[in-house]
């Protein structure tokens, strides 16, 4: 139950969430200063931070949108089986989140 | 079942399946096709940023004009903004009540989207044909 509130409340942070892909593309046609002023801006403690909440929203809306997809076929729906995907799909958000960024600071440090 | 005395609908209704509203699933499986789209073109993207984080403004640049990530780029705008307009459009229906104010939400949705779309899109062609 509390699933479908925070696929709702990720869903809504990804769509605002856009912007900030948006504003990324257009300092990326520039000009340079501009870019760099930007990418001050992702880079920083508090962009850093947004970014990584985003990147949590956007791997749970994920599993819970395959969740959803499971559902779909009809399976998965039983009571005790749908607790168990729900914690499956937060434990998967986390650890992808936590793998994409390391993977992530591992590639800038190559 | 539906084939009771009381049934209004005409024979062709019936077959056609889109209900009052005259879109029947119509919704519902867009939002189930973009979802499956997403899927793949979202970690194409996550890919792209991991491999970008910490690059140059040159290598961002070019790595953007690649005509195989432009595309990518592009679907995954394409498939994303669709779904989230059609996912923002459910809980506007769901939490809104008010005819006049949802209405203007349902419109600002659209608006939105596409405008986001567009921005990026653009920055995304400027890229690869403007320099």
């Amino acid at each position: 139950m509390t699933m479908s509130i925070v696929h709702r409340i990720t869903g809504g942070a990804l769509y605002f969430g856009t912007l900030l892909v948006a504003w990324w593309l257009i300092a990326a046609v520039g000009p340079q200063a501009y870019f760099d002023f930007v990418n001050g801006i992702f880079g920083s403690l508090i962009g850093r931070l947004v970014l990584f909440g985003y990147t949590w929203a956007l791997m749970h809306h994920m599993l819970g949108g395959i969740r959803h997809l499971v559902w779909d076929t009809g399976a998965g729906l039983e009571k005790h089986t749908a607790s168990k995907i729900a914690w499956a799909t937060l434990a998967g958000s986390v650890a992808l989140t936590l793998a994409i960024w390391i993977v992530g600071y591992l590639a800038r440090g190559a | 079942m539906s084939a009771g005395k009381n049934d209004m609908r005409t024979p062709l209704g019936k077959v056609r399946g889109l209900g009052s509203a005259r879109e029947g699933t119509q919704h519902f499986w867009r939002q189930r096709l973009t979802a499956i789209a997403n899927i793949p073109l979202t970690l194409a993207f996550v890919g792209l940023l991991i491999c970008l984080n910490g690059s140059s403004y040159e290598d961002v640049r070019a790595t953007l004009a690649n005509p195989a990530v432009a595309l990518v780029m592009i679907l995954m705008l394409l498939s994303g903004l669709y779904h989230m307009r059609l996912g923002m459009q459910i809980v506007i229906e769901d939490y809104v009540h008010g005819e006049g104010s949802k209405l203007a939400l349902l419109a600002l949705n659209t608006f939105f989207t596409i405008a986001v779309g567009v921005v990026s899109i653009f920055a995304l062609l400027k890229l690869s044909f403007g320099g």
